[in-house]
């Protein structure tokens, strides 16, 4: 009959003489055991919540280059409209309201916009086929302006109301000034829904590295009995859980980018596509500016940092309470 | 070396387990500490290995007072001392070879500059043969050994062992203690804690009996 206890301490005898051999003759075991279970749900929780967390950073700037965009858009034009007055052509109004306006600094370009466009603008309500000339139809000049140095919307206002009749400067402020109070809204809530996410993931991290390490109290306590200096020991665990913490960082922040690129990679397909054009509307093109892939690349960093840095701290109060649990 | 005066420890507030305890442990000493199970020897133990601090009393490790020595000086202390535990704390996942050069390890010393100095020890403990097995493999005896060599592995001022032959068979028992004898002769200091008077018949050396906290000395 097969002597079953026998025949497994050969076996574990085998493996740790294959073991000490793999690594070279006796070699030098790493202090601190390489992967068990613990380990790898510690590595599993660190990559769910740098997923999470490079998800948000991704979204927070995308809602943030969107809002900027919106807001630069609107800002830089205004609109001269001239309405019809008895008496005056309307063709040299406006072409006088354009030279008034091209006559400020600040002032970049000026459009009119022609009949046919306007009637176009119109079609929407009055339908095709309508001649601009039976109605008395307010004309537009689009004023580009420099974003970098405005001009005097004040004096461009009176200017037009004393020289042009009819006419009325719009500077589009009461929009931007909603639009920007809208942007600055959406971007503060999602700072605010990034905070709680790096919370939550500081947290989960801190716990589950303290989870981590309460298997290795054993350890500790040896290497302190044999003359280990806090440093040393403190060393030996903070390596292995920064390279535990930066794998399951790599791998969240890998499938964040990844869903980055397949949205991304939608649009773009889509371009021409319904969907895409409210989307386009929205969110502009819909890919994450380089601000999104630093804050990846930060959140990765940072998560393996604060596993290194609580793995240092565990130790030092485990070593701590070694000494407090020792005094009488 | 290690100096006692009227030393008193008691668990938070519980009655004092040592009681006006006085000894003084010198160089190249051989010493049994014995008494009842719950006398207070492996307190008494933690007391001398520094993992415990005294309530009341005096106590100098090579000429310091514990008291009064920083946390980063403890370690350099504790590197002076070698310690068997009763319950071994042999490191699972090391190798018989790994465990025992653990504590050379820590002190930052290179593999090559030890290795055949390791290996010469678990020869001369009997693990000749054992060295890369894993300590689950190992039996009572071999772990004991194991354990006792790590604490010398660095050729510690004193040893101390904490019911060091509690896991093995009188034959084995006989064995160790002859093996502290020579380590003895080797200029160590001994102290062994036990209640085997059968293996402090086989020496001829100073016996301190614990009984209700109180120390007696029999040189």
């Amino acid at each position: 009959m097969i002597d079953a206890a026998r025949l497994k301490e050969q076996a574990f005898s085998a493996i740790g003489v294959l073991v000490a051999r793999v690594r070279g003759g006796n070699g030098q075991a790493p202090i601190v055991p390489a992967g068990n279970v613990v380990g790898h749900a510690l590595m599993i929780v660190i990559a769910i919540m740098t997923f999470l967390a490079c998800l948000t950073i991704g979204a927070v700037s995308l809602v943030q280059s969107t809002a900027a965009t919106w807001q630069s858009q609107i800002s830089t034009e205004a609109t001269i409209q001239i309405r019809p007055v008895e008496g005056e052509d309307m063709e040299a109004l406006l072409a006088k309201a354009s030279g008034i306006a091209q006559g400020f600094a600040g002032v970049k370009a000026t459009r009119i916009i022609d009949r046919a466009a306007t009637a176009r603008l119109l079609e929407p309500w009055l339908g095709t086929g309508l001649d601009i000339d039976e109605l008395p139809v307010p004309r537009l000049v689009v004023v580009t302006l420099d974003e970098a140095a405005l001009p005097d919307f004040a004096a461009i206002r009176a200017a037009l109301v004393k020289d042009v009749p009819g006419a009325s400067f719009d500077d589009h402020r009461n929009w931007v000034d909603r639009l920007v109070s809208m942007a600055r809204s959406t971007v503060l809530i999602g700072t605010a829904v990034l905070a709680l996410v790096v919370a939550a993931t500081v947290l989960t991290v801190i716990f589950a590295t303290r989870g981590a390490m309460a298997g290795n109290g054993h350890i500790i306590e040896v290497l302190h009995f044999i003359g280990a200096e806090q440093k040393f020991v403190a060393r030996q665990f903070e390596r292995h859980f920064f390279w535990t913490a930066l794998k399951g960082a790599l791998c969240g922040g890998a499938l964040a980018i990844a869903i980055f690129l397949m949205i991304a990679w939608w649009s773009s397909r889509n371009l021409a596509t319904p969907e895409a054009d409210q989307a386009t509307a929205l969110f502009g093109n819909f890919s994450i500016g380089s601000s999104g892939y630093t804050g990846v690349v930060l959140i990765i960093l940072a998560v393996s940092v604060l596993t290194m840095i609580t793995t240092r701290m565990t130790v030092i109060a485990h070593l701590r309470q070694v000494d407090r649990r020792d005094e009488t | 070396m290690i100096r006692f005066e009227n030393v008193g420890l008691r668990y938070g507030m519980g009655p004092e387990v040592l009681r006006d305890v006085s000894l003084h442990i010198s160089p190249r000493s051989f010493q049994f500490l014995t008494g009842p199970s719950g006398a207070g020897k492996t307190s008494l133990l933690r007391l001398l290995f520094m993992t415990l601090k005294p309530t009341r009393g005096l106590i100098t490790v090579f000429g310091k007072d514990i008291a009064t020595i920083s946390s980063k000086e403890m370690p350099l202390l504790r590197r002076r001392i070698g310690v068997v535990f009763q319950d071994f704390r042999l490191l699972d996942h090391m190798t018989t070879y790994q465990n025992v050069a653990l504590p050379l390890r820590v002190r930052g010393k290179e593999e090559a500059t030890y290795r055949a100095e390791v290996e010469e020890l678990l020869h001369w403990v009997g693990l000749g043969e054992r060295m890369h097995v894993l300590p689950p493999v190992l039996s009572g005896g071999e772990k004991q050994r194991a354990a006792i060599a790590r604490a010398l592995i660095d050729q510690p001022e004193i040893l101390l062992a904490d019911e060091p032959t509690g896991n093995v068979d009188p034959p084995l028992a006989r064995r160790l203690l002859r093996l502290f004898g020579e380590l003895n002769r080797s200029g160590t200091a001994v102290v062994i804690a036990t209640h085997d008077l059968t293996l402090m018949d086989q020496i001829n050396a100073r016996r301190m009996i614990l009984d209700q906290g109180r120390l007696d000395i029999y040189d």
